[in-house]
């Protein structure tokens, strides 16, 4: 039988993982992308100002680069390693997208990387203009095939179960990768990269002109973000995941937890600012509420519902039971039934196979499910309300403060005051963990809404894991997060040195510290 | 286009990217692997780093790729292997953690002691998962403990430590004798003065070595283990599980192949003379020759025991009849064929701007050279 341990260690290394993977992602999306701007910028105009700020910030994106090359390792192979039912029920489907990002995204941006840094000498100024930008193309298209990948798991389309092989297969490639949820994902999970990104650069340029130190320097890297920031924020906030939610039942039921909609409302519904959500009561307590807006945001409309998560359940409950049928039938064909009777039946059901899967968390014998147990299904068919509802606000509300800060950078730039305040300039300091704070709460909203399935409304988790110890996980997850502790206190230490030490770090005779510097390396040899 | 052909293209492609990952980053984990045991200075080291600073990253996608091609192209594969062999994987991977980082960070600051232990990482880094790579290979020579119910969940019954057998050890040296062969050769092209010197004399011992214990390897296998056969009839154009054959275990079945399709001895002949000639050549200081006849004996090698096993991927040896073979681990014949077409154009693609980008930074590195760019170099 299932062991829940293993289920739950491996849902918690999966997530210690992925979420720090996803510390470094963001910011090699978003500073490819700025890298390219700038040295677009030099190639132009020709300033040598512009190269260095190429070289700096490079410097700073390798050291985050290198960390997510490293973690990403992990994330490549763990599905094999801890989630071996995963792999193979939905591998044919699943493998490709994840194939073709190493063919044509990963070995694109990991090649050029190395002219990128290497290569200043050996290449022309347009060459390596074009080894740059295509860099900044090949993280891109990696986002687009991963998101490809996460976005089938969200909204499984294009494919079939096939009873003979057990497992999911591929029907239509298209769908696959057409597929709206996927399409949505993309461009807010690349937009929330380049606020990151965008974030990053204001921040140690903000440094610089509060030290009133290399001001040329800091002044143009700040205009660039800003500009580039505000685009991407806008980006995030209007293109964001909202619009993903009506398509397909996880995202339906997604959208009712993070608003705590327990409650079908008559359209347009409310929309709950903030209160505390009680699983157990199927109530929301001290809810704060505003009529209509809810509605408005969620389906765009003023007369369509939105369904709440009680309605929701009962409609599972129905699937479960169809579930279950579909399981005794698939039994009888794995033991090699002919009758096409079974076989027709089990075809008029077989999309709730996952469903029926539920209740293999509660009850050994699908043959034999007690009304108790039905109802233990039907309860964990619906994720953890409370969690979603309160990481979805934090995310909007570092989503709004970055535009802010954004909108203001921006007129500054326009007007020429950049500097000028040096209140704006601390206030922008302390905007450096909301980027962090937005994309993992992103990242927390999607992949925690989505439980408790690994593959929605078709695989659910605790049937996707591998025949595991639960001493396996534990070593393997102490040893990856003491390495992984290691080594963020290492790209920690280093970021923070070279980002205080600026472009003098470069060592071109141009910048305000290097004699400082020159003089305490003597010390240090 | 049948599905059969379908599923013998693949058993080519991934052949194919295990010989390029085993040519590209086999190299520069034979670097890695010889950093600490061939240099003198701080400077010699960043020669070597700094000989595969541009290519490493590039070369790694190589192996994520293969993964990658293997989750699609042999799910099953990917789910059996990598869960099975669990903790093996998993020190795979925290090896490998070690270089992006050693690399990129090693040089970004002065201290002696931070280079030294960065040093070590990348020397682990390199050197651990070729021989767990070899370790894995010799162990799916003699089969593994695996089965799967009638729903096809898989679970593996054997122990880490019980992949540690004598066979499977000789197979992880040879792995990594063989890369260390590889990244000499390539230092020969990179380096001069008193590390080439070195570098002579190491891909001389290594390529020698690799050629014996590969050829040792090859006697016990012959000899010593037995093979896998399938013993139904099956058609190869047919939707397959790995439920649905009989298998058994037969003395001097890995030696079939070779009476079946006489021609196949060239690959552990190509293996063990590539090997020979490239050390040989490495000692006459031929870099580009060295190099060029180690790739080729790294392909012999590899198409040496894929062609062994043929058409088995992964034997279970406790249940002969539920191994993986090339005709029941595939995906559909949908997705095959998909991947196929991607394949076909995306291949030469990247083979295009990878060999650009060497071309880009082809030469030899100094000292001099590394002094002037100490700041913006590893």
């Amino acid at each position: 039988m299932i062991n829940e341990a293993v289920v739950e260690l491996s849902r918690l290394q999966f997530a210690l993982t992925a979420m720090y993977h996803f510390l470094f992602v963001p910011l090699t999306l978003g500073l490819s992308f700025l890298l390219a701007i700038m040295e677009s910028v030099y190639v132009i105009t020709g300033k040598q100002v512009y190269k260095d700020m190429v070289r700096f910030w490079g410097k700073l994106f390798g050291i985050n680069f290198a960390l997510g090359v490293t973690t990403g390792l992990t994330m490549e192979f763990q599905f094999g390693t801890n989630w071996s039912y995963f792999s193979h029920y939905v591998g044919d489907i699943f493998g490709a997208p994840l194939a073709i990002e190493g063919l044509m995204a990963f070995f694109l941006e990991s090649t050029l990387v190395g002219l990128f840094f290497f290569g200043w000498d050996r290449l022309s100024k347009v060459k390596h203009l074009m080894v740059t930008w295509l860099v900044a193309l090949g993280s891109n298209l990696s986002a687009l095939w991963i998101l490809i990948a996460n976005g089938w798991m969200q909204n499984p389309v294009g494919s079939e179960f096939n009873y003979q092989t057990m497992r999911m297969e591929l029907v239509d490639f298209g769908a696959l990768l057409m597929n709206p949820v996927a399409q949505v994902k993309f461009v807010h999970t690349v937009s929330a990269g380049y606020v990151t990104g965008a974030i990053f650069v204001l921040v140690i340029s903000s440094y610089y002109l509060l030290k009133n130190r290399d001001l040329a320097f800091a002044r143009r890297s700040f205009a660039i973000a800003s500009a580039f920031g505000l685009a991407a924020t806008l980006s995030v906030i209007l293109l964001g995941d909202e619009s993903g939610y009506e398509l397909g039942e996880v995202q339906r039921v997604k959208l009712a937890a993070v608003e705590a909609e327990w409650e079908t409302h008559e359209a347009p519904a409310p929309f709950t600012v903030i209160g505390f959500p009680n699983q157990e009561l199927e109530v929301t307590e001290y809810a704060l509420r505003i009529p209509g807006l809810m509605g408005l945001i969620a389906t765009r409309s003023l007369d369509e519902e939105v369904i709440g998560l009680k309605e929701l359940k009962e409609y599972h409950r129905q699937r479960i039971i169809n579930g279950i049928y579909a399981n005794q039938l698939l039994a009888q064909l794995r033991q090699g039934s002919e009758d096409p009777l079974v076989k027709e039946n089990f075809d008029k059901v077989k999309d709730d196979l996952g469903y029926g899967l539920l209740v293999t968390a509660f009850a050994d014998d699908i043959n034999n499910v007690t009304e108790e147990q039905l109802q233990m299904a039907v309860d964990y068919s619906i994720p953890k309300v409370a969690p979603l509802f309160f990481a979805f606000r934090l995310m909007v509300a570092s989503g709004v403060l970055m535009l802010l800060v954004f909108a203001v950078a921006f007129y500054q730039n326009a007007r020429r005051r950049i500097g000028q305040s040096r209140t704006f300039l601390k206030l922008v300091m302390l905007s450096l963990p909301l980027p962090w704070i937005g994309v993992e709460t992103g990242w927390f909203v999607a992949e925690y809404g989505r439980q408790p399935w690994a593959i929605g409304e078709i695989l659910p988790v605790h049937v996707a894991v591998s025949d595991l110890t639960t001493g396996q996980i534990w070593l393997s997850m102490g040893l990856m997060t003491a390495l992984y502790t290691v080594f963020l206190i290492a790209e920690m230490y280093l970021m923070i040195r070279f980002a205080k030490q600026g472009p003098s770090s470069l060592h071109t005779g141009r910048y305000a510290l290097e004699k400082e510097t020159d003089q305490l390396k003597a010390r240090e040899v | 286009m049948d599905y059969e052909f379908l599923k013998v293209i693949w058993w080519v492609l991934v052949g194919v990217l295990l010989i390029g990952f085993a040519i590209t980053d086999g190299f520069d984990m034979g670097v890695g692997s010889l950093l600490n045991v061939i240099t003198k200075d701080d400077s010699e080291r960043r020669i070597m780093i700094n000989s595969i600073a541009p290519h490493w990253d590039g070369n790694q996608v190589w192996f994520i790729t293969a993964g990658g091609a293997l989750f699609a192209a042999w799910p099953v594969v990917y789910a059996t292997s990598f869960s099975g062999f669990y903790m093996a994987m998993i020190l795979t991977l925290a090896a490998l953690f070690f270089r992006p980082i050693g690399f990129d960070y090693r040089s970004k600051l002065e201290g002696t002691k931070w280079r030294k232990n960065w040093d070590w990482c990348i020397g682990f880094g390199s050197a651990v998962p070729p021989i767990i790579f070899g370790v894995a290979f010799g162990n799916l020579l003699q089969g593994v403990p695996f089965q799967f119910d009638e729903y096809l969940r898989v679970s593996y019954t054997g122990s880490f430590f019980a992949l540690l057998n004598p066979f499977a050890i000789l197979c992880g040296l040879v792995s990594l004798l063989m890369l260390a062969t590889q990244g000499g050769a390539w230092l020969l092209m990179k380096t001069d003065g008193h590390l080439y010197e070195r570098v002579r004399k190491s891909t001389f011992i290594t390529g020698a070595l690799t050629a014996v214990l590969f050829g040792l390897a090859g006697i016990w296998l012959a000899f010593g283990i037995d093979g896998y056969v399938i013993t139904s009839e099956f058609d190869g154009n047919s939707v397959m599980t790995p439920l649905m054959k009989t298998a058994e275990l037969q003395s001097g079945a890995w030696l079939a192949n070779y009476s079946a399709v006489p021609w196949l001895i060239l690959a552990p002949v190509i293996g063990l003379g590539g090997m020979l000639l490239a050390g040989i050549m490495g000692a006459a200081g031929r870099g580009g020759l060295a190099f060029l006849l180690s790739s080729l004996g790294i392909a012999g090698i590899i198409m040496t025991a894929g062609g062994s096993m043929f058409p088995f991927l992964m034997p279970s040896s406790t249940f002969p009849s539920m191994s993986l073979t090339m005709w029941d681990a595939t995906s559909s014949e949908t997705t095959l064929m998909i991947m196929f077409v991607v394949a076909c154009i995306f291949v030469p693609i990247v083979l295009s701007y990878t060999v650009w980008s060497y071309f880009v930074m082809f030469g030899r590195l100094t000292k001099e050279h590394i002094a002037k760019n100490s700041h913006s170099l590893y």
